[in-house]
This record gives C-alpha cells, sequence and structure tokens, in this order.
C-alpha cells in the first residue's frame, strides 16, 4: 500500500541511491494489525519533574505485554535491544531547570529507538500553571516534542499528551493509540485530556463491539476505509451516501456485514429520517462519523454562490443539523455516544482556491469544542479528525508535482492512507476515549502546513 | 396430535425491497445479463437488510426472456450474491405476473409456516435477448452431434441450407394470434372507447409522480444504483400533453376500417431491462432481526381469459381476477387507500377502471349483480407505474410491490392497497396489501 516513492526508497538500489544523493527516505510505517502486539519492543519510561504518572503508565504498558524497561537499565547494558518507545513523564515541572532531566533521559533513549518506535511526553496543560516560571515549562514541552518529531527518523513519531489534574483516569486509551501502530501517521501531535468517567475492561481487539456506528460518505475513499475499520473492531456500520453512490456503498456495506442508507445529509428531512432508520432498526446510535465532504475549488474572486453554499451545505450544515438533532432527540443518541468530525488540514492552513472548503472545515474545528462541555455532561464525547495529505483516488488524479511535494511536506516524508484516519476516528469512537474531548486531532504525519 | 395437525395460517410480513433503476433496452444494460442484475439486486436488498451470510427461507424469481443456460437462474444469482450458499432457490414464469406470483408463493409458504423469510424477484432484459436458431438447423446441429462416424457427420453437415442460418428472435407477440401485445391493447381500447388524450393524461401524471417521488427521496430506500444509472432512464420529469400529442400511433394494424389508432410510444411502455426483489418474512422473524414490517400480503388471485377465441381482451384478466378476491375478503373496490395497476399501456389502465364501472359488462362477465363501481384517480400508482419506471416485465411485480407496502406503512397502520397486473397468455395477477 505504500506510494511508488516510498517502495522504491526501501528497495536495495533505492536505498543506496536516495542515500547517496540525499533525498527523503520515507519508511515504510508500523501500521495496526488485530493481534498485533501494542509495540514491537520494550518501552523505557522517565521522568522529568515530580512526576505523578509514571506508576499509572507501568501498569497500563504491563497490561499491554509491554517490558517496561527504567531509565537505569535503558543506560546500561542493552544486549543492543531497541526499544519499541519512550515515554517521557514530564508532569510536575516546576520550572525550566527541571527539563534538564527531560535531555538527560531522551538523548541516550531515542538513539535506541527502533523503526517506527514512538516518543511519547506526558505533561500538565501550561494553561493550568501557576506561576510564569511553571508555565514556561509545561509550554516548553511543546517545542521540545515537535523538534523530536522532526528529527526522528525510520517511521518513528513523536507526540504530547497534556494530563490536567484529576484526568489521569483517562490517560490509558490515549496512551495506547499513541504508541501503537494505530497512530502510525499522527506526528507532532499535542493532546489534552480531560476528567471523564472511563470504563475499563475494554476488549483492546474488539473495542467497539456491540456498537452500532454511523459513517457518512462511507461509499468511497476515506469514509470506506473508516466503515471498514469500524467494523473491524466490532461495530455494526450503518453506511450512509448519497442515493446516486448507492452501488458501491451496497458493496462497502456487504464487505463488511453493515447495511446500506442511502441518504441525501442535505435534505431538509434528513435528519430525522436518520433518527428514524436508527431507532427503527437499531435502537439507537453509539457511534457518529461526519466524515461527508465535497470539494468545489476556485479562487474566492471567481467562485460562485452555487460552490459556496454546497460546501458548506454538506461540509460543516449537515454535520450541525444531524448532530443537534441526535441531542434534541429524547434516546436515539446512547448517553456515552461518540461523534467525530472530520475536518482538515485545509481548515487549520488553509487552501489556495479553497476558501469555501477551508472555512467549513475550520467551522467544524469550532463546532467540537463548542459542543464538548455539553457531549461531557452526557458522558459523551465530540472531537474532529484533520486529515493531512492522505492518498486516495482523488489525489491519484492531482498533477504528479504537485502530488509528490504534497506527499512529502511532512515529517514522515509521505502521504498517509485513508487507513491513517480511519484508525484514528476508530480510537476516538472507542468508551477508553472517554477523556478526550473538544479535540481535533491532525492526521498529517507532522505537515509543514499550518503547525 | 399436534404434529398432524393443519398449521394454522398468518399473514407475510413484506419487510422491504430493492431494485435497479430500470434503463431502456439496448443502452446501460445492454452488457448485463439476467443474473448480473438479479444478483446485483439480491446484493443490494442484502446491504439494505444486513443479510449479509444469512441464510433465507427460499428465493423465487423468473424471467420472462431467457437464456438457455438461465435454466437455474435464480440459484445461480444466489450463488453469486452475499446470502448464504444454503439459501435454496426456485425460477418462476407468468409472464409480466412472475414478480408479483412469486411474492404470492413466498407469502403462501410464510403463511403455512413452511419459512419464516423469503425473497420474491424478478428480472428481464431485452438487449440481452437470447437468440436461437431455428428448428431445421437446430435438428441438423443435434444429428451432427450424434453423429459417430465421419461419414454421418458430413451427411448431416450437407443438410445444412443458406437459409437455415437466420436466427430465431424472442418477439413481443402472442403466439397464437400472431399479433403484438400493444396491437391486443389498441383493439381493446377501440372497443372501450379509450380516446388519445385521456391515454396521455394517464402517462404524465405517471411521469410527474415518479419525479416528485424521486425528488422527495421516496425511492432512496427501494432502490440501488446499477452500472451508473441512478434513476430509471425512461422517466420524463418534463412529460407534458403537448409533447405526448406529437408522437405518432404505433399500433392498430389490427383496426378496422377507418377506427383512430390512439397508442403511441409514449402512452405505451418501452422494451425496458431491469430487476427487483422484495423480502417477506414472518412478523417474529423480522421483529427478531429488528427489521421493519411495511405491510402485510393479505390475499391474491390469478385469472385469465379467452382471448383467442373468447372475444375478451389480451389484457382484461385481472379485471376478473380482482371482484373474486375482493367478494373473498369481503371488500368492495372502494374498500382501498392506494391503487396499483400496472400500467403496461396507459389504455390499459383505463380499460379496467372502465369495464369495472360498467354494469353490463359487470353482470354479463363478470357475473356481478352490480358493478364494481369507480376508483378515486387521487389514489392511483401514486408514486408513478411503469408508464414512467419502464417495464422489466418479471420485475415489475416486485417493484410494485415494495412500493405499495412503503407507501401503506407511511400512510399509518389499517391502510389498504391492491394490485393489479397484467400478464401475457390473458392473464391476470392481483393481490391485496395491509399495513
Amino acid at each position: 500500500m505504500a506510494d511508488w516513492y516510498t517502495t522504491f526508497a526501501n528497495s536495495g538500489f533505492g536505498t543506496t541511491l536516495t542515500k547517496q544523493l540525499g533525498l527523503p527516505r520515507p519508511a515504510v510505517l508500523r501500521r495496526y494489525e488485530p493481534g498485533q502486539p501494542l509495540l514491537p519492543g520494550p518501552v523505557v519510561v522517565g521522568s522529568a519533574g515530580k512526576g505523578r504518572l509514571r506508576d499509572a503508565v507501568t501498569a497500563v504498558l504491563r497490561d499491554a505485554g509491554v517490558t517496561v524497561q527504567s531509565p537505569a537499565t535503558a543506560d546500561g547494558a542493552t544486549d543492543g535491544e531497541r526499544l519499541g518507545a519512550v515515554v517521557l513523564d514530564a508532569t510536575g515541572l516546576a520550572g525550566p531547570g527541571d527539563l534538564a532531566s527531560a535531555h538527560d533521559f531522551l538523548a541516550p533513549a531515542i538513539k535506541r529507538l527502533r523503526p517506527s518506535g514512538r516518543v511519547l511526553v506526558l505533561a500538565d496543560p501550561p494553561s493550568d500553571a501557576d506561576s510564569p516560571a511553571q508555565a514556561a515549562a509545561r509550554q516548553a514541552v511543546d517545542g521540545l516534542v515537535r523538534s523530536i518529531a522532526k528529527e526522528l527518523r525510520g517511521g518513528a513519531t513523536a507526540n504530547a499528551v497534556f494530563v490536567p489534574e484529576g484526568a489521569e483516569a483517562s490517560l490509558a486509551g490515549p496512551l495506547r493509540f499513541f504508541l501503537s501502530g494505530r497512530s502510525a501517521y499522527v506526528d507532532g501531535q499535542l493532546l489534552t485530556l480531560s476528567p471523564a468517567d472511563v470504563p475499563t475492561g475494554e476488549d483492546d481487539d474488539r473495542p467497539l463491539a456491540g456498537k452500532v456506528a454511523v459513517v457518512t460518505g462511507a461509499a468511497r475513499g476515506i469514509g470506506a476505509s473508516i466503515a471498514r475499520v469500524l467494523a473491524r473492531d466490532g461495530a455494526h456500520v450503518v453506511a450512509v451516501d448519497i442515493p446516486a453512490a448507492g452501488e458501491s456503498l451496497a458493496a462497502v456495506a456487504n464487505e463488511i456485514g453493515g447495511t446500506a442508507f442511502q441518504l441525501d445529509i442535505t435534505a431538509p428531512d434528513a435528519a430525522s429520517r436518520l433518527i428514524e432508520h436508527l431507532r427503527e432498526r437499531h435502537g439507537g446510535v453509539d457511534v457518529v462519523v461526519h466524515n461527508a465532504g465535497i470539494t468545489r475549488d476556485k479562487l474566492l474572486v471567481n467562485m460562485d454562490a452555487a460552490r459556496w453554499n454546497s460546501v458548506m451545505a454538506v461540509n460543516l450544515q449537515a454535520q450541525l443539523d444531524i448532530t443537534q438533532a441526535l441531542l434534541d432527540d429524547a434516546d436515539v443518541l446512547k448517553p456515552d455516544a461518540r461523534i467525530v468530525c472530520v475536518s482538515s488540514q485545509s481548515g487549520i492552513a488553509g487552501n489556495r482556491g479553497q476558501t469555501n472548503y477551508a472555512a467549513s472545515k475550520a467551522g467544524v474545528i469550532g463546532m467540537v469544542r463548542a459542543w464538548a462541555p455539553e457531549f461531557a455532561a452526557r458522558n459523551a464525547t465530540i472531537n474532529a479528525v484533520a486529515p493531512g495529505f492522505i492518498v486516495t483516488e482523488m489525489t491519484a488524479k492531482m498533477p504528479v508535482g504537485t502530488r509528490e511535494i504534497g506527499s512529502r511536506i511532512n515529517s514522515l516524508q509521505q502521504g498517509g492512507l485513508p487507513v491513517d484516519v480511519a484508525e484514528t476516528i476508530a480510537w476516538l469512537s472507542q468508551p477508553g476515549s472517554a477523556g478526550v474531548n473538544g479535540q481535533t486531532v491532525r492526521v498529517c504525519g507532522q505537515s509543514m502546513l499550518g503547525a | 396430535m399436534a404434529s398432524n395437525s393443519k398449521p394454522a395460517t398468518r399473514k407475510a410480513a413484506i419487510v422491504g425491497g430493492n431494485r435497479i433503476p430500470f434503463a431502456r433496452s439496448n443502452s446501460t444494460y445492454a452488457q448485463a445479463s439476467n443474473q448480473d442484475m438479479l444478483t446485483a439486486t439480491l446484493d443490494g436488498l442484502v446491504a439494505r437488510f444486513g443479510l449479509q451470510g444469512a441464510e433465507v427461507g427460499e428465493v423465487v424469481a423468473g424471467a420472462v426472456l431467457k437464456h438457455a443456460r438461465d435454466f437455474n437462474l435464480t440459484r445461480e444469482s444466489v450463488l453469486g450474491s452475499k446470502l448464504a450458499p444454503s439459501t435454496p432457490a426456485y425460477d418462476v414464469q407468468q409472464a409480466c405476473g412472475t414478480g408479483l406470483e412469486a411474492a404470492i408463493l413466498v407469502a403462501n409458504k410464510i403463511a403455512l409456516g413452511q419459512i419464516e423469510s423469503g425473497i420474491a424477484g424478478g428480472v428481464d432484459t431485452t438487449s440481452d435477448a437470447p437468440l436461437a436458431v431455428g428448428d431445421d438447423l437446430r435438428r441438423v446441429l443435434i444429428s451432427l452431434n450424434n453423429a459417430t462416424s465421419l461419414q454421418d457427420r458430413l451427411k448431416a453437415l450437407a443438410r445444412i441450407r443458406p437459409g437455415m442460418i437466420a436466427p430465431e428472435i424472442p418477439r413481443n407477440s402472442e403466439p397464437r394470434t400472431g399479433l403484438a401485445m400493444g396491437e391486443h391493447a389498441q383493439l381493446t381500447a377501440h372497443e372501450w372507447e379509450i380516446g388519445r388524450e385521456e391515454q396521455d393524461e394517464l402517462t404524465v401524471r405517471s411521469h410527474q409522480n415518479m419525479a416528485a417521488a424521486y425528488e422527495q427521496g421516496f425511492f432512496d430506500d427501494l432502490v440501488t444504483p446499477f452500472l451508473g444509472l441512478s434513476r430509471d432512464q425512461n422517466l420524463r420529469p418534463d412529460s407534458s400533453l403537448e409533447k405526448l400529442a406529437k408522437l405518432k400511433p404505433v399500433f392498430g394494424r389490427a383496426l378496422p376500417e377507418g377506427a383512430e389508432a390512439t397508442m403511441t410510444a409514449g402512452n405505451s411502455t418501452p422494451l425496458t431491462d431491469g430487476a427487483s426483489a422484495v423480502l417477506l418474512a414472518s412478523d417474529e422473524w423480522a421483529a427478531e432481526r429488528g427489521l421493519p414490517v411495511l405491510a402485510h400480503l393479505v390475499d391474491a388471485q390469478t385469472a385469465a381469459v379467452d382471448y383467442v377465441h373468447g372475444g375478451e381482451g389480451l389484457l382484461m384478466a385481472p379485471v376478473y381476477a380482482v371482484p373474486r378476491m375482493l367478494a373473498r375478503n369481503g371488500l368492495s373496490l372502494q374498500d382501498f387507500d392506494f391503487y396499483e395497476i400496472h400500467e403496461a399501456f396507459a389504455s390499459t389502465v383505463l380499460a379496467t377502471m372502465k369495464a369495472w364501472e360498467d354494469p353490463a359488462y359487470c353482470k354479463e362477465k363478470l357475473g356481478l349483480d352490480a358493478p364494481l363501481g369507480s376508483i378515486d384517480r387521487a389514489k392511483l400508482n401514486v408514486h408513478g407505474s411503469s408508464l414512467a419506471a419502464g417495464h422489466p416485465f418479471a420485475a415489475t411485480g416486485g417493484r410494485i410491490v415494495a412500493s405499495l407496502a412503503k407507501t401503506l406503512h407511511r400512510a399509518g397502520p389499517g391502510k389498504r392497497g391492491l394490485i393489479s397486473i397484467c400478464a401475457a397468455g390473458g392473464q391476470g395477477v392481483v393481490a391485496v396489501l395491509e399495513s
């Protein structure tokens, strides 16, 4: 599934040539497959500052069958064994001086990191700091992690999770996600947790067993991939797309053992029809993925109202209307529901010729942030995922130059796959992601655009 | 004792349906076989109701125009679909009544408790039609195949004459009269004095009703696109009396001298390719799977008329079938909320209604004391019918059953609908659905 250049760069001759010419050397990323261990090697867990999470992190990793090493072992004789991941507990930083120990810990550990290894830094949110010095130290984590992500090679990633006081129980799910192959194309990201009632005893192989999930725009591309991954994780998927896409929609539904529901989500009665269908056929819904989206590109000065309005209607207004209708309905949306909205890198960085699209996708980010408290009150969550350059049928039609540049200008030096977006959405849909709310997670390989 | 007792009957539920958009002959589906279309239609039904790998009690379907290779068409389609390979299937064929007859057969087995669920369907292509060699050439080829020596083979080959090479193409005509169905219908229209304008009016209403239904999303859960077609190709939302008035009559060679030919390519259904399927079940089976019950199939009736020597119109058999079914159920013709009278030709629908209103005809031909009376046109073919959708012979019954069941369901519980379908060979199949 890797693109031609990644395949070439990893071939015998390609390795030699790209090294000698100093060309990008994209790695074949470690991606999740059912039954795969969380990590291909041991983890070393270290601290900077007082660190209140180390024991909890160690427990989660041991539960997942991962060997946990202490920094002492990491510094000592290692028999050449390379690390699957490096986790730094940087909670309890008092000031910038404490960061020296972060450097002391990370430098030797990262040197031992395997290809597609993981660096994960846990810290307190800068916004909660007691003093400017503490805020400075916490904010420093941001620059540190983003820079590590840019220095890593071989498909390794670095991300940070901010864990506020009281949100410790929310950490297990995100911790597993960032270390696993599910987060292959999530790089240089900073996630902030919130306190939540997190269910335990989740089946990590089928975390969505017994759940009903709606995926809009499921007939092809990223939407079809989302449907496949949610079904793989145990959900019954109600695959939704416009009636004209019904043939491929039925094929997707049949492939994954889901059901096809043909619906134009911009129709005035779309929300009520969807709700009626979910009530009648499934007794409710646990997961809604607002994935359907369209582009109608033109420079703003040349854009007609139809292009503007159709993009807004599908990409933003339909997400708002259907979500509001689900909230207004007495019982169709399950109390611990998960809503995941697909935004875009264009909504963060902007894109020439995409004023309408970028506006709609930025709107999605504002929407999930604003709705988060109401969802939290129901023990539910609403989040967004912002894909970067994802290799799809659509990008295959781009001119070679544009496509190659678009896919290389990120720290992993390659485009992502639809499954990378789908894995992130499936993770946000899990019961264990209760403490991730109102966030926008970029799936962009740490793109340089909008970073 | 219980094992010997006849099981109590129950009413079969119509859960839903699926069809592919109907295409005009030799167009989008020109390369699709009956099996391709029926398989795609079954897969669309499977996707709609989550039946992947499921074994339903029986799949019953058929086609009017079949290749020799289609001898086990429905079973082969099931094997190619996402249904469990352990799902039994058989073919039926009752001309244009095939689809509805298939639904009746499935419903009856459900009613008897012999199966809990079943799929009824139909498919037809006039594009991928079978061509056969003539009987003369066929006999030569058979003896050639049977010949054991070179000498015998040469002898057989020597019997071939150039005139034998022309293939036999299936024709849309009655074997016993040599008249096309349209010619028969034109005779009936003449007999019942059905005018050109009322036929065109009925046609425009069919197109308008169906176009509106598409716009409202009525077909969103009844149709699955196929080969890039997402709406019926024959549908003309901009159809108008003015446009239809410009068309020349296409039938009428059997009419008496001076009689006006009134039937055109507009107010007759065109040759069409397509397929449909309906999911039926016991109420329990549907409830276990969280599937809806749109309506129940309450009763059905077939009838046939002697159009060869008996002086009756070829497509008039439903006129006879309906009163028999009404009497059995203690219903009058007016006790229905919706009527689905298959639009083989606009004139057929109009002649059928006119016959029911005619006291002399009802008394003499149908043996009724009083005429059945008229029906409220506002309740007729409310989401369009064959004039708009087209009419792939065996697929029409499934289209109508699923559409009517959904219409009744939306109207609320206790609503009743009548289906009337005419068929070649002077036959008719009718049924009552109730929500």
